[in-house]
């Protein structure tokens, strides 16, 4: 069998900070990080790998210093990997992210069928979970989101049975294959690579594709292939910002002075005399 | 087969970089195993690097993007009292044009990655999140590689480069370095301040990409032996505070409190007003001096940068004399390389290194420091008010005629400090630096 997983470097920061011009992420000066879904997505791919016997390839898109998520990947034990780097791919949304996703994965079956694809269930970063789904539809796989666990797989009748997590409990259900799965963290705990492995995949050049490499459209790829369009972009607004007490004076000052004041409310103190009885 | 490497370096911070560039360079098959996520996420310090020391390894660093802050100008000493402070600043055109880059501020988690970037790039294999737990030795206890923390961690070299800082759980395993005592490091805390560069510009009175450094002495360390600092990034200001562990222990004094002092004295609090504190990191600082460096080689294994506890306190030098170092292991390395001997018989032209350079003759010629400042207190506690109160009666226009004041201000001084005791102190420091 021949699995692929498709891994987005995303920023590594509780901080996202947008460009108030152009409604996008800044990306610039921030640290990266593979997402930690896709993470997941390849952990499982290995584990599968081990029981039932598979090549794994991991994708990525992006630019060039994306290559460090697919070196991780390798460490971990994926066969192979590619990143899909092209500046026709710039700008890209989840539309124009799953086409060209998917126009690499059908590069990669006309060599070894892909039996099947794994992926995040989102990326940290836009929170959509889009592009996996958007992936199957484009290749015609059956799709599986938001498995929590893979319980079997039949070489022979190509078929996959899934846990996959609903609201409020689990739903086990089998498909097809080829098929896409996209995963939840709970799936599995990642893997730590041996230092054999971390040493190789340091060494191990990245194979790179462009738009010609995987027969992609230019119309379809990159901010051309993206109808998305940001109409606005705002934080939440914060309500009931309490009031504060400054601690320039002593933090113990501020905190009697905060006491004070929450005492003086009789209904409040008076409700906190009673709790402190029961 | 087993992998084998010619040098193995424990830590990717200026002292394992700096040799890692070296030896790649020479074609040597050189590792350095960083146990952060990237170079420079595990460490700290003030933010000043010298041009001379970095151009000796990459000598064309500005053009090669080397992530410069802030070109240094000014260098200001401030002496705080409790209300007050005394400062001395030094600014010459010459650190504008000709010495420019003689001294400059970078990030180290910014810094520190290019400069692995640069080790890299000369072919060397730098491998992250990876913790060297103990040293590889053979029978006769020769060190012959190191064991990591991951699985199949064991790595061969012929020679194992341990420069892997001043809090290294790997010294004592090894037992290479005395594990060190609270009363030969200091806990420094540092806050990261953001503000927009013009800004810093305007408060500092500098023109845009140069900048100041101002050390910090006085009792803002709430009498401990420690030092101050405020330096300036591009966007931000670092400030930060550091004082003998012992002292820390014994005084149960909290870092943070005393950060938190410092920003707001009122010598300081308008420098940094309205900035936003954006990283608080703190870490320890190998401020032992000459008589706390262990032995700098043996059978296999060399020691440099804060691991072998190289540090200049009074000078500010701890990346710098790690740069150098790191230089210097190299040099042996390359040596050893050659002779197809990396027994101590060849590392120790190592320590002969060292003792021709800068680096041990600087700290040899402070080896008294450390104790002098252990020994004077009063440098914390009563002299700063002293001064201060002495030149604030000095200053104070109030129609006193002159001779009056004068006595007073120096009724204010011996009144805090004994005269005795005050040409003790003045006398101990010149021997301390001679």
């Amino acid at each position: 069998m021949h699995f692929v997983v498709c891994i987005k470097q995303v920023p590594d920061t509780a901080e996202v900070k947008i460009d108030p011009e152009t409604n996008t992420l800044v990306r610039a000066g921030v640290e990266s990080m593979a997402n930690p879904y896709d993470i997941t997505a390849m952990e499982e791919a290995l584990r599968l790998k081990e029981k039932y016997g598979a090549r794994v390839t991991a994708i990525s898109m992006g630019p060039p210093q994306a290559d460090s998520v697919l070196r991780q990947a390798l460490s971990m034990g994926a066969d192979d990997a590619v990143l899909l780097s092209d500046r026709a791919f710039a700008g890209a949304d989840t539309l124009a992210t799953s086409y060209t996703l998917s126009k690499a994965i059908e590069t990669l079956g006309n060599v070894e069928p892909v039996d099947l694809v794994l992926c995040g269930k989102q990326a940290v970063d836009g929170d959509t979970a889009q592009t996996g789904p958007g992936i199957a539809t484009r290749l015609g796989f059956t799709q599986f989101t938001y498995v929590i666990e893979v319980e079997r797989i039949d070489p022979d009748k190509r078929r996959l049975q899934v846990r996959r997590k609903v609201e409020g409990g689990f739903e086990v259900i089998s498909g097809a294959l080829p098929a896409l799965l996209s995963v939840e963290l709970e799936l599995a705990a990642p893997r730590r690579a041996s230092l054999p492995m971390l040493i190789d995949s340091l060494r191990t050049p990245v194979k790179t594709w462009d738009a010609k490499a995987i027969g992609a459209s230019s119309a379809l790829v990159g901010i051309k292939g993206s109808p998305t369009w940001v109409k606005a972009i705002a934080s939440p607004q914060v309500h009931r910002a309490g009031p504060r007490w400054d601690a320039a004076e002593g933090v113990s000052a501020a905190v009697s002075a905060a006491l004070d004041a929450l005492f003086s409310d009789e209904e409040f103190a008076a409700g906190f005399v009673k709790g402190w009885k029961a | 087969m087993e992998e084998k490497f010619d040098a193995a370096i424990v830590g990717a911070g200026p002292a394992g970089i700096s040799a890692a560039c070296i030896l790649a360079d020479r074609g040597v098959k050189v590792i350095v195993l960083e146990r952060g996520e990237y170079p420079g996420s595990k460490n700290m310090f003030g933010g000043v690097l010298y041009g001379r020391c970095l151009g000796r390894i990459i000598p064309d660093y500005a053009q090669k993007n080397c992530p410069i802050e802030r070109n240094i100008v000014e260098s200001r000493i401030s002496y705080l009292s409790e209300q007050g402070s005394i400062s001395f600043a030094y600014r010459d055109h010459a650190f504008f044009e000709e010495l420019q880059n003689n001294a400059f501020t970078v990030g180290r988690a910014k810094f520190d990655r290019w400069f692995a970037d640069q080790a890299r790039a000369k072919g060397a294999l730098v491998v992250c999140s990876t913790v060297v737990t103990d040293l590889l030795r053979d029978e006769a206890g020769r060190v012959i590689g190191v064991k990591t923390d991951r699985a199949d961690g064991d790595l061969r070299a012929k020679v194992v480069l341990l420069a892997d800082g001043v809090n290294s759980p790997l010294a004592a395993r090894s037992g290479f370095r005395p594990e060190v005592r609270p009363g030969k490091v200091a806990l420094a805390v540092k806050e990261l301040i953001a503000l927009p560069e013009e800004v810093i510009d305007e408060r500092f009175g500098v023109s845009a990409g140069n900048g100041v450094t101002n050390e910090i002495l006085g009792n803002v360390t709430a009498g401990m032996n420690g030092v101050a600092f405020i330096y300036t990034n591009r966007r931000s200001v670092s400030i930060g505070i550091g004082a003998n562990l012992s002292d820390f222990a014994r005084q149960r004094v909290r870092p943070y409190e005393m950060i938190e002092r410092l920003k707001l004295h009122p010598a300081i609090s308008p420098l940094i007003k309205d900035g936003k504190p954006t990283e608080y990191i703190a870490h320890w600082l190998p401020e032992g001096g000459f008589e706390t460096v262990p032995k700098l080689f043996g059978d296999g294994f060399l020691i440099a940068g804060d691991s072998a506890m190289l540090f200049n306190a009074l000078h500010r030098e701890g990346s710098n004399l790690a740069m150098a170092s790191g230089r210097l292991a190299a040099a042996t390395i390359l040596d050893a390389m050659e002779k197809g001997d990396f027994s101590s018989r060849t590392l120790q032209a190592y320590g002969a290194r060292l003792e021709e350079s800068f680096v041990l003759k600087d700290l040899k010629k402070y080896r008294r420091f450390p104790s002098f400042l252990e020994t004077h207190k009063e440098l914390f506690t009563t002299l700063p008010d002293g001064v201060s109160a002495a030149l604030r009666t000095i200053l104070t226009v109030d129609e006193t005629p002159k001779k009056t004041s004068q006595r007073a201000a120096w009724q204010a001084m011996r009144s805090r400090t004994a005269p005795l005791r005050l040409l003790h102190l003045i006398w101990d420091a010149w021997r301390s630096i001679r």
